[in-house]
């Protein structure tokens, strides 16, 4: 087979003291799918047999994967192999001791993330007061020369922030900042009208993403991700189903997307059962959606298929109840008015209810309780 | 403002790690979320790029490696590829 996958991201724990609304991690995090933990020995097994497939970039993430036991040591295994490794974390109560422990192991780059601005927001975001904690991770960083970027998902209650993000990651010395607009999975779905910002937030903020990227050049990379709902076309989810990229969740699923575990009608496999090799050539999971045989119209004739891939299964799942649909994002998706009705919810409605459902084990354990 | 006169020193910024990709038998310039591929000659002018060598001192080292002359804009033009990416700097 051609397709080696380049990408593995290892969610370490669901475990994470911060409880943002729009995790992306699945609603039933805290059920018994997830609960057996994989050893650090199965981790390391999983890293290797990654590498000789063709992984080249890892990602440490969870939940928080700095509560994951041996992180030191799965990291100096993955530096052995040779892998480009990143730590995505919340860098609560991290601190300058285990990020130079870190350093030393072979870490490559720091990822952390910041819900706001300033603390007020930052703070009430997470649900967990950890903005002071992440401003000390930031400045670590810098002092034992890890690379950083500073991830940042914007939605209603911080797209106003933007430029204050920017302004923050500037004066931290990042390489990077990821502008991630709220995608609608897991509990960013379950949140959506909370959490979708309006057109005009939008247009505004990306205003000011073009004056700063025009001001700072190549001195700080400002990453803007697409809010697909507002877009004609739908995004190359993942570059496209199983070509380059796999999650391998904690307890060890492995699937082609962080978010493709919601889907009920695939068959996910398991580390502990099957080779990393065979669960990307062979299983259904990864099989199902590769390449274009299995497109409907309108993918299937359109010119745009080699580039957008159909989009994405997640959402097609969630939004259109068919995994095997076109993107209802996609403008000739005859699912597209889902997704205009709730735009068109948010743009109606002046101020809206406050409600959000924070990500914490209670609320996820209630919800797989509702179904 | 050029950045490619004779005493600019190209240098490869910390957050990028050449590594050997065994799967695809190539290299590859690995950093934050992305990677560049690299023919020999790429790797060549790379690991000359430490910081102690000037553009027109890696010119003239690759020139007399290949035993050819004339590489100074094609170096140059690979170098400033690299650098719009923020994986290469200019530094006195």
């Amino acid at each position: 087979m051609d397709l080696k996958p380049l990408w593995l991201l290892a969610e370490l724990t669901y475990k994470c003291p911060l409880q943002c609304p729009y995790c992306s991690n699945p609603l039933d995090f805290a059920g018994a799918r997830f609960k057996r933990e994989l050893s650090t020995e199965q981790w390391c097994r999983v890293f290797r047999e990654a590498k000789a497939l063709g992984v080249l970039q890892l990602g440490l993430s969870g939940g928080e994967p700095t509560l994951r036991p041996h992180l030191e040591e799965l990291v100096r295994t993955a530096h052995g192999l040779g892998l480009y490794t990143s730590l995505i974390t919340s860098a609560y109560r991290l601190t300058k001791e285990r990020l130079a422990a870190l350093k030393e192991a072979g870490l490559d780059h720091v990822q952390i993330s910041v819900q706001g601005a300033d603390a007020e927001l930052s703070d009430e975001i997470a649900g967990t007061a950890s903005y002071r904690d992440k401003i000390a991770a930031y400045h670590y960083t810098r002092e034992l020369g890890f690379p950083l970027t500073v991830n940042a998902v914007l939605h209603r209650r911080n797209l106003h922030q933007v430029e204050g993000l920017i302004r923050l990651a500037e004066s931290l010395g990042a390489e990077r900042i990821d502008l991630a607009n709220t995608q609608f999975y897991g509990w960013a779905l379950h949140n959506r009208d909370a959490l979708m910002p309006t057109k005009a937030q939008l247009d505004a903020a990306w205003q000011v993403v073009l004056r700063e990227r025009a001001r700072l050049g190549t001195r700080l990379e400002i990453v803007w991700v697409l809010p697909d709902y507002h877009g004609q076309f739908p995004k190359p989810c993942m570059g496209g189903w199983g070509r380059a990229y796999m999650t391998v969740t904690p307890a060890g699923e492995v699937w082609p997307c962080h978010a493709a575990g919601r889907i009920t009608t695939l068959t996910f496999e398991n580390v502990r059962d099957r080779p990393l090799g065979w669960i990307w050539e062979h299983s259904d999971a990864f099989t199902r959606f590769r390449g274009d045989a299995w497109m409907p119209e309108p993918c299937r004739s359109c010119p745009r298929k080699a580039q957008d891939f159909g989009g994405c299964r997640c959402q097609a799942f969630l939004v259109a109840g068919d995994a095997g649909a076109t993107d209802p994002v996609c403008s000739l998706s005859p699912h597209r008015h889902l997704i205009d009705e709730a735009i068109a919810r948010v743009e109606a409605v002046e101020e809206r209810p406050a409600e959000l459902t924070y990500r914490a084990a209670p609320a996820s354990r209630a919800l797989a309780a509702k179904g | 403002m050029s950045s490619t006169g004779a005493v600019t020193v190209p240098r490869l910024h910390p957050k990028a790690r050449l590594q050997h990709d065994d799967v695809r038998g190539r290299d590859v310039l690995l950093y934050p979320e992305g990677l560049v591929a690299l023919n020999a000659t790429g790797v060549a002018i790379l690991e000359l790029c430490d910081g102690t060598r000037s553009l027109a001192e890696i010119v003239a080292t690759l020139e007399r490696l290949y035993a050819t002359g004339g590489l100074e804009r094609d170096v140059a033009t690979f170098l400033e590829g690299l650098a719009a990416k923020g994986l290469v700097t200019y530094g006195p």
